[in-house]
């Protein structure tokens, strides 16, 4: 019956572009229709003046009839686009104004787009592999660590005898050296399970996948390149696949190149993927646990069911073979979980304060439209006096919002892009390598997603606020009222509130801020056991198929400590397996010897140590003597252990002389504990101290150490002639990692994550203070000259100067105080919620709660000092007279 | 008389529309004449406000249910007359019918209310 849409949109259509013609066309008939009546009625007797009148009156407003039309065949849009014009032009009106509103909410969009930005690539985005959800991290597990390598042997039963997971791999990280025509270079590698890059669904762009059986015992040495090693080392040459390298002086045949987008976080940057064909010593014994798993659960079994039979598995192997004192189950949880595990607290956590930001940023724009809508007071009076619906005020306000919010939106897009990438290249390149999410960063479809509802949540919090305004009031009644009374009341309440919420939220940005950077503070502030000031540290790879006597190895550790010692400035250099304060990795089970063992596990970490390694770190000895070049592999096995080993297995007894033996064979298997040192913290920062024994590096003999070198100077000079030094003695020596201990310790994961969230955490939290400051200031201020008058009337009276500063100061008091005792209530909560990234301090500390509560305090009084001043120096007379 | 100070019925709500219809299918009519027309129908009764009258026009222009021209009174002074159309004839007979229906409906609950 209707006619169609699209006819009546082109009706509407042709109406808008003839605004003109309609209005004087229905002009010129109401016209007409007016003077007939107006014949009418002189026709029925009235005079003629007396006719017109009546007939203008019978007729009404006729702007408004001629509106009123209008309205019936117009589209909605255009009374909207007529509202965003008027509003761009109180904008330019009014510039400063428009500008500081758009930029703060490009400010609190931008952070929190460019925070979304690495949420979605690191949480929301699916591993680059095939059905990523299927994709499982499969480990033993003990009661220490939940997640504990596989051994070799354990593998290839798990791999035989589950049925849950329709492949199961192993991968291990290696280190190579890898000759160059410019000498021996180390670089980091991979030994994988053949069927590996299979199940994690990725196919070579060049040559072929390993072929299942090349990583039985005895399979060809074969080797897949990363994209990376391909470019650098082969120039991306086509013909590199069937080529040759030299990898621990054994020749490897390229036979594929893996695409340019894999990535495999837990192996690191490996670059050099073999097949695990051989194996070590240890790594043929079931108890030598040095290898992880994944596998590709089957259609249908679900991660709880494959964790029921691998634990079974895992139970079964352990009785049969014998394993004592491990209590091993398995572990089976999703690969995303070990890839981005450990970012998702912190990139929540920022998620969380850039929220606050952006909830803080709202509400400031908010309540300065809201004051310009108490500025534009008798213009909406007016408005409504002409007959301005209150659905039209209210679309005029809420086109106003959309202007900002659109408008914050695109300079807060523009401003996330660039924070992105700011924030990308902060991160260090070691760490970047296990965030492979990194490189998914960027405005795309989901951050613009993100972006457009932010915005929209903007406007409609932009357009609602004068709304509730003028629901609030009759805003008739101002035009009489002048602007004065019940409504600077109401607004007072309403503005108060807001500038509450804003300092509330600012209070819980910087109880976050100041935990976190607390945090950061006790972590780097962990007693370390050693001084890690002037101390220069690096890493050694001697090629085993040339150092594998014990002679020539010992012969190698002489010269390398003796070549180093001479160098100018040198105090003292030591010799470790592996530096402290990198992991508590390379343990070692043990038993004590004499003493009835209970199939307890007793797991500590291991380092195998120079004569003078101890000293040189100045770890402090507590008893007995450390070891003395003398003690090589033709003496009795001794071992210095930590305060912690002692505490822990020989509480109330001496433990100088006690024995204490290892499972693992082919070295001295039984150690006479010579001396006890105090802890030096070997694992990470922000893990505790495990126990540890100290080995004679002499009598293991180990082909990959590190140096530490303690000077007079600056550490950092010394770094370039240690490496050239080291290269002097052996060209085929691979270096790498050379660093100060201090940018070592600075450099752990645990560090710089802490400092990142502290910083940018900080960073919110100081932005949010000056926006929740800014924001009292403006209620202050606003209300004192509402008050003009009310203030002269006192002084006139008689009040003193200093009883007006109170006034002001106790209303700006009491809405601090409430900001205050908000924001700390739930800044304990969000403290609570954030738990798992504090460290040394407590979710209520005190300090920070009272610190903060001391900063918002002075920063609030400051602000409203300002308007309190004011008010004082109001001149009576003056204020009188204004009104 | 003094215009609006007499009391005269509402038009029943919805019921504007359909009358301005009806009084266009005899002839084409400006907007003073519908108003007129309407008036005399009634005797009286009835009168269409301006501020109704217009806005309904434009409505029922944009529907196609009536279609505008500019022509010459008796008087020759230009109007815009409105002319039905064939849309609009069977929009009236729908609505027609529809109010029929509706007073038939209520003449009968009220019929009932008098019995009780």
């Amino acid at each position: 019956m209707n006619p169609n849409p699209f006819t009546r949109f082109v009706k509407k259509f042709s109406i808008l572009f003839s605004r003109e013609r309609f209005a004087s066309e229905l002009d010129e008939e109401m016209a007409f229709h007016r003077e007939q009546v107006e014949k009418e009625l002189v026709a029925e007797g009235m005079g003629p003046e007396a006719a017109r009148f009546a007939a203008m009156r019978q007729f009404g407003n006729e702007t408004k009839l001629i509106e009123q039309s209008h309205q019936e065949v117009t589209f909605r849009v255009e009374t909207v686009v007529q509202d965003l014009r008027f509003a761009l032009r109180q904008w330019r009106r009014n510039p400063g104004f428009a500008l500081t509103a758009v930029l703060i909410l490009a400010l609190g969009m931008g952070v929190s787009v460019a925070i979304f930005g690495f949420v979605d690539a690191a949480l929301l985005e699916p591993l680059p592999y095939a059905n990523p959800d299927r994709l499982m991290s499969v480990n033993e597990s003990n009661i220490e660590e939940s997640r504990w390598p596989l051994s070799y042997l354990d593998y290839l039963d798990w791999q035989r005898l589950n049925k849950s997971f329709s492949s199961l791999d192993v991968y291990g990280s290696a280190g190579y050296l890898l000759r160059t025509p410019s000498g021996a270079e180390p670089v980091e590698g991979a030994r994988v399970s053949a069927g590996f890059f299979q199940t994690l669904g990725v196919h070579p762009i060049l040559g072929r996948d390993f072929n299942p059986g090349e990583d039985r015992l005895g399979g060809p040495n074969v080797v897949i390149l990363s994209y990376g090693a391909w470019l650098h080392h082969f120039g991306a040459g086509r013909d590199a696949v069937g080529q040759t390298v030299d990898l621990d002086h054994e020749a490897y045949m390229i036979i594929g190149v893996l695409p340019r987008a894999f990535s495999f976080a837990p192996s690191g940057n490996a670059e050099f993927w073999v097949p695990v064909n051989s194996l070590s010593h240890h790594e043929q014994m079931r108890t030598f646990y040095n290898f992880w798993g994944i596998g590709r659960l089957r259609d249908g079994v679900t991660m709880k069911a494959a964790l029921a039979e691998m634990a079974a598995i895992a139970r079964q192997l352990q009785r049969q073979y014998g394993v004592t004192g491990r209590s091993l189950t398995a572990s089976v949880v999703p690969l995303t979980e070990i890839i981005v595990g450990d970012v998702r607290p912190i990139l929540l956590t920022l998620l969380g304060g850039a929220g606050l930001l952006l909830l803080i940023a709202c509400v400031n724009v908010a309540s300065l439209v809201l004051v310009r809508a108490e500025s534009r007071r008798r213009e909406i009076a007016v408005r409504c006096a002409l007959g301005a619906t209150r659905a039209r005020l209210v679309r005029l306000f809420a086109s106003e919002g959309l202007l900002f919010a659109g408008f914050g939106n695109l300079a807060g897009l523009i401003f996330a892009g660039v924070i992105m990438q700011f924030l990308g290249r902060l991160v260090p390149k070691d760490m970047a390598s296990n965030m492979p999410f990194l490189g998914y960063v960027g405005l795309n479809a989901h951050t613009g997603a993100f972006a457009i509802a932010v915005g929209l949540l903007a406007a409609v919090l932009l357009a609602v606020t004068p709304m509730v305004r003028l629901s609030l009031q009759k805003v008739r009644d101002e035009l009489a009222s002048g602007g004065h009374g019940a409504t600077g009341q109401l607004w007072r309440r309403l503005g108060a509130n807001m500038a509450v919420a804003e300092l509330a939220v600012a209070v819980v940005l910087l109880v976050g801020a100041g935990l976190l950077g607390q945090s950061v503070y006790r972590l780097l502030h962990v007693p370390l056991g050693f001084d890690p000031n002037h101390l220069a540290t690096v890493r050694v790879m001697a090629p085993g198929t040339i150092y594998h006597s014990d002679e020539q190895t010992a012969g190698l550790y002489r010269e390398i400590l003796g070549r180093a010692s001479s160098l100018p400035g040198v105090q003292s250099v030591g010799m470790a397996s592996l530096l402290p304060v990198q992991c508590n990795c390379n343990t070692d089970a043990i038993q004590i010897l004499g003493r009835p063992s209970h199939d307890e596990h007793n797991e500590v970490v291991e380092r195998h140590v120079s004569t003078l390694y101890l000293p040189t770190l100045k770890a402090n000895l507590v008893r007995g003597r450390l070891f003395t070049e003398a003690e090589d592999a033709s003496r009795p096995g001794v071992t210095v252990i930590n305060q912690s080993l002692a505490r822990k297995y020989f509480r109330g007894e001496d433990p100088i002389g006690q024995r204490i033996a290892d499972d693992e064979g082919g070295h001295p298997s039984e150690w006479e504990i010579v001396g006890v040192v105090e802890d030096v913290h070997e694992g990470p920062l922000d893990v505790d101290t495990w126990p540890a024994e100290y080995f004679p590096i002499n009598q293991t003999r180990d082909h990959y150490f590190s140096l530490a070198v303690r000077t007079g100077q600056d550490a950092g000079m010394l770094l370039p002639v240690l490496v050239s030094t080291l290269h002097q003695i052996d060209p085929n020596l691979g270096v790498s990692d050379e660093q100060t201990m201090d940018e070592q310790i600075e450099g752990t994961q645990a560090a710089l994550l802490h400092r990142f969230s502290a910083w940018l955490v900080g960073g919110f939290a100081s932005m949010a203070l000056v926006l929740g400051v800014v924001g009292l200031y403006g209620v202050i201020a606003y209300s004192v000259s509402q008050r003009t008058r009310e203030i002269g009337v006192r002084i006139a009276l008689g009040a003193q100067r200093s009883s007006v500063y109170k006034l002001v100061m106790r209303q700006a008091g009491w809405l601090t105080l409430a900001g205050l005792a908000i924001g700390l209530v739930c800044s304990v909560g969000a403290a609570l919620a954030i738990r798992s990234l504090l460290f040394g301090v407590q979710a209520w500390d005190p300090v920070t709660l009272g610190c903060v509560a001391v900063l918002l305090g002075l920063a609030s009084m400051a602000a409203s000092f300002l308007p309190a001043r004011r008010a004082a120096l109001v001149n009576p007379t003056d204020a009188l007279r204004a009104e | 008389m003094v215009a609006g100070m007499a009391k005269k019925p509402d038009l029943l709500p919805g019921t504007l529309d359909m009358m301005i219809l009806k009084t266009l299918t005899r002839a084409p009519l400006h907007g003073y004449g519908i108003a007129l027309s309407i008036k005399h129908l009634s005797d009286d009764v009835l009168t269409v406000e301006e501020g109704s009258l217009y806005p309904a026009l434009q409505r029922l222009l944009l529907q196609g249910w009536v279609k505008a021209e500019w022509k010459m009174t008796e008087t020759n002074r230009r109007a815009r007359f409105y002319k039905l159309t064939a849309a609009g004839r069977k929009q009236l007979g729908f609505e027609v019918s529809q109010f029929e229906q509706m007073i038939a409906a209520i003449g009968r609950v009220l019929k009932d209310a008098q019995e009780a």
